[in-house]
């Protein structure tokens, strides 16, 4: 996700969280008195509010949703604001202009990109606010600005002292100042410094609210039948058993299935469960991920949309001394977060009121508008804690909002739509399906003189508003993501990378490092399967081919030093290592793992990261280790598959995913780094299943080419 | 059916076969108990039924009358329970959701084993699933909050 750009998205208007309290506000003619800069100073207010009870609340332009931003933008107005951080207070913003991302021009989270690209804003809001602070107390004490000092939340001038909250009410009233200084990193009291979450003491009280606890007199919870393949529209139904069930008020349809509407979602449940449709499926119904694969691999040999292209590829494959050729495959993932998708929509007096944990705030702003026939602006979004997001809240189709919206009109109520587990694995909107072939050369010294790649698989840009700069002749971008840009092809002499883009009804979506996932897999898989060809070391091997690259090589030496690469593992155990840049920022893996009980079994996994700027040493350690369990769940569990159109996993019993006792130890180091700041949330994601694949060759000898791993018997 | 849920007993109206999740979340407001799977098999709606840590998404509402049912609201009024604290002190919560689950779940495990192997955490937290990934930390929390309750002895 790093190709979105202005064009052609929605705009809406200011939907304005009217504050209840005196807050930090600049008036528009102050703005407008600075001139136009070549770069807007973002409004102050919009970000932060400092109240008379000395709170500071700092509003979110992104979703909260475990990756620990709550924390870290606050931390960045609170270092230029100087506040005391016990004060602070966070809210999501509303759905509203102010809130655009700063590089990708719509309000939204994803792409691991909320860090770095609001260094900046946020911390020139926290500058902005505080050089206002200080004015307004140099005016009160009639001393020059310049003499004062801030402290902790309170502006100090020798042995007086006034608090923010007390200053609030007369720094509103000035003219902003056209700029700020903001202060060099060696001032930083809070940047770079292990931070513990602000949204901890709620989440382990039970009182964090998430869309799903969204409740208020008059809401009715809907559960929806929807087709049981993808693309199939209702024929006909019968609700009478339906509408029987104590506590089921309504059966309506709607464009995605038939919706039950009751008093609660138990009485819903089982009024859906007694429902009766006829569906017209569609060629859905012919789905089947066995055969789709088959498919693939035969398209995998035919000549595909050129991606890269250097050198003679043909050429020099046939030159080759050694050539390889291997097939790696990964199958369809939902995201599965704890949360299940739900959405809240009450229409009502021309406005449309929306409670859901979304990725997508703007586009679920338009879609929602779309359906209820209002205008964006009409329509109020309030975001909720995520209970996960993994990039499945984030739809261009804005699929869960949509419906819901479709539900409350149908039903002309307040209505709270619910998905079940088996909804939501059942749902659509997968990690696509890939098969990669690579065919590799090795020269007469042991070393790759040739890369051919031909990846398959199904397009996310496709068909959405992104396509139009997220496809360029013919390749999605997001799909071959950590191929075209990796330093392994580069170091490459001839080179050549194909992409296939079946089309078929399986939705597909970005999944936690995206492309990367299926990517980092092939390509390391490959380097490894080459380096024990030419009969080198995997680690010194790599480090041949990165000597241009020094980031990655730093990483990976790194990781190699920390996991004692070249010492003998533990009895029984061996170990793999993986580098792959993603979202900016480098993560080399090295996993020691085990065969036990005739199952992989990952003891440890050491990780190098090279993010740029660390904001939050802590929150970064807590992504590092949660995307290794995440990617993990693939390496080792799950799998999403399809038999006559039907999903045939349904809930965690048979859609596994990684649980504690299969959590490895995972180390973190940090590397310190003035590299531009990349984002955390997803890239160590994506080299784990390589490294625990190269691992298991180490350790038996045998080459898994297949996700999730399966041993042979 | 009368239910005693953190120490108050209230009288609610539902159908005999509404598993207690429902009963307290839709009905009694109780939403800090999670909804995951609806078949036992995450965790997310871990409460303490007569103290064991119990899956309120499979319980029929009606099977627990008579017997005092916790949640995470009841845990303690202000996060000050002893695993909590280690929560807080570990940095545990990533998007916070099975959260609720894991605490009670750990806490069942102390009340009845103050310390506990590894082998004893994966046994009893085997059954809480957690998507961010908490779990190294989960683990080292339970540590924590084990030895502060045996330095606060019995």
């Amino acid at each position: 996700m790093s190709g979105f750009s202005r064009r052609g998205f929605l705009q809406s208007s200011v939907v304005t969280g009217a504050g209840l309290y005196v807050a930090f506000h600049v008036p528009k003619k102050a703005r407008a008195a600075a001139g136009p800069p070549a770069k807007p100073m973002p409004a102050p207010n919009a970000f932060v509010r400092i109240a008379p009870d000395e709170s500071v609340t700092v509003l979110l332009a992104h979703s909260e949703m475990g990756q620990g931003i709550w924390t870290g933008l606050a931390m960045m107005i609170a270092e230029e604001l100087e506040c005391d951080w016990s004060r602070i207070r966070v809210e999501h913003a509303p759905a509203a202009p102010a809130y655009a991302h700063t590089a990708f021009g719509i309000q939204m989270t994803g792409g691991s990109s909320t860090t770095w690209s609001e260094f900046e804003r946020y911390r020139t809001v926290g500058a902005l606010a505080r050089e206002m602070l200080v004015r307004a107390a140099a005016q009160r004490w009639k001393v020059e600005a310049k003499k004062l000092r801030t402290d902790q939340g309170f502006v100090l001038h020798g042995k007086q002292k006034l608090s923010y909250g007390q200053l609030a009410e007369a720094a509103q009233q000035l003219t902003p100042p056209a700029s700020v200084q903001l202060k060099e990193p060696k001032e930083w009291k809070l940047i770079g410094k292990p931070t513990r979450r602000l949204d901890g003491p709620e989440k382990i009280t039970g009182k964090a609210k998430f869309g799903i606890d969204t409740q208020f007199p008059g809401l009715r919870t809907a559960l929806v039948l929807r087709s049981p393949v993808f693309g199939g529209k209702v024929k006909s139904f019968d609700a009478a058993k339906a509408r029987a069930v104590p506590g089921v008020e309504q059966v309506v349809q709607v464009p995605s299935g038939v919706a039950v509407v009751a008093s609660n979602f138990w009485s819903a449940k089982v009024g859906r469960d007694a429902l009766q449709v006829e569906w017209d499926l569609g060629p859905g119904a012919q789905l089947d991920s066995e055969k789709l694969e088959a498919s693939y691999r035969a398209l995998a040999k035919t000549p595909g949309a050129v991606a890269l292209d250097k050198g003679d590829c043909t050429a020099a494959l046939a030159a080759a001394g050694k050539r390889l050729e291997a097939e790696y495959a990964v199958p369809f993932l939902a995201h599965a977060a704890m949360e299940p998708l739900n959405c809240t929509v009450k229409l009502e007096g021309g406005r449309c009121e929306i409670w859901t944990g979304t990725q997508f705030q703007t586009v679920d702003q338009g879609a929602a508008a779309a359906i209820a026939g209002l205008k964006p602006e009409q329509v109020t979004i309030h975001t909720p804690f995520l209970g996960g997001g993994f990039g499945r809240r984030a739809n261009p189709a804005s699929d869960f909002v949509g419906e819901a919206v479709h539900v409350a009109k149908a039903a002309g109520v307040p209505v709270k739509v619910v998905w079940t587990r088996e909804d939501d694995t059942r749902g659509g909107y997968y990690r696509p399906m890939f098969v990669h072939r690579i065919e590799a050369g090795l020269d007469a010294k042991g070393a790759p003189s040739a890369w051919k790649q031909t990846l398959v698989g199904q397009s996310i840009m496709e068909g959405t508003p992104f396509a139009s700069f997220g496809i360029k002749n013919g390749i999605d971008s997001t799909s071959v993501e950590g191929v075209v840009d990796s330093p392994y092809l580069e170091s490459v002499a001839a080179r050549k990378v194909m992409l296939h883009s079946p089309r078929h009804q399986v939705p597909v979506l970005w999944w936690r490092s995206v492309g990367n996932t299926h990517t980092a897999f092939a390509v390391e898989s490959m380097i490894d399967e080459l380096a024990h060809a030419a009969g080198r070391d995997p680690l010194e091997f790599r480090l041949a081919l990165l000597k241009d690259s020094p980031r990655h090589l730093r990483a990976l030496q790194l990781a190699a030093a920390k996991a004692g690469w070249g010492t003998p593992p533990p009895k029984g155990r061996a170990r793999g290592l993986a580098v792959h840049e993603s979202f900016g920022s480098i993560i080399a893996q090295v996993a020691e793992v085990a065969v036990e009980e005739r199952e992989i079994r990952v003891h440890k996994v050491t990780c190098a990261v090279d993010c740029g700027l660390a904001l939050n040493p802590l929150g970064l350690e807590a992504q590092v280790q949660g995307s290794v369990a995440y990617g993990l769940s693939a390496v080792l569990r799950s799998e999403l598959t399809l038999k006559d159109g039907r999903v045939e996993q349904s809930n965690f019993h048979d859609y596994e995913v990684l649980r504690l006792h299969q959590m490895p130890e995972v180390a973190v180091h940090i590397i310190p780094s003035s590299a531009k700041m990349g984002g955390i949330g997803e890239p160590a994601t994506a080299p784990i299943s390589a490294a625990v694949a190269n691992a298991v060759f180490a350790l038996t000898g045998e080459r898994l080419r297949s996700l999730p791993l399966r041993l042979a018997v | 059916m009368k239910l005693d849920v953190n120490g108050a007993v209230r009288e609610v109206e539902a159908p005999e076969e509404m598993p207690l999740l429902w009963v307290l979340r839709d009905l009694m407001g109780f939403t800090g108990v999670k909804f995951g799977c609806g078949m036992a098999q995450c965790g997310a709606c871990t409460v303490h039924l007569d103290g064991a840590a119990t899956r309120s998404c499979v319980l029929p509402a009606s099977a627990v009358a008579g017997r005092k049912v916790t949640t995470i609201e009841g845990l303690s009024a202000d996060g000050s329970h002893p695993v909590q604290q280690a929560w807080t002190e570990v940095d545990v919560v990533q998007c916070g959701y099975c959260q609720s689950g894991q605490i009670m779940s750990a806490a069942a495990l102390l009340a009845a084993n103050s310390s506990p192997t590894d082998a004893d955490i994966d046994a009893a937290m085997a059954g809480n699933i957690c998507r961010c990934g908490t779990y190294q930390r989960v683990r080292e929390a339970v540590h924590k909050a084990a030895a502060q309750l045996r330095r606060a002895g019995p």
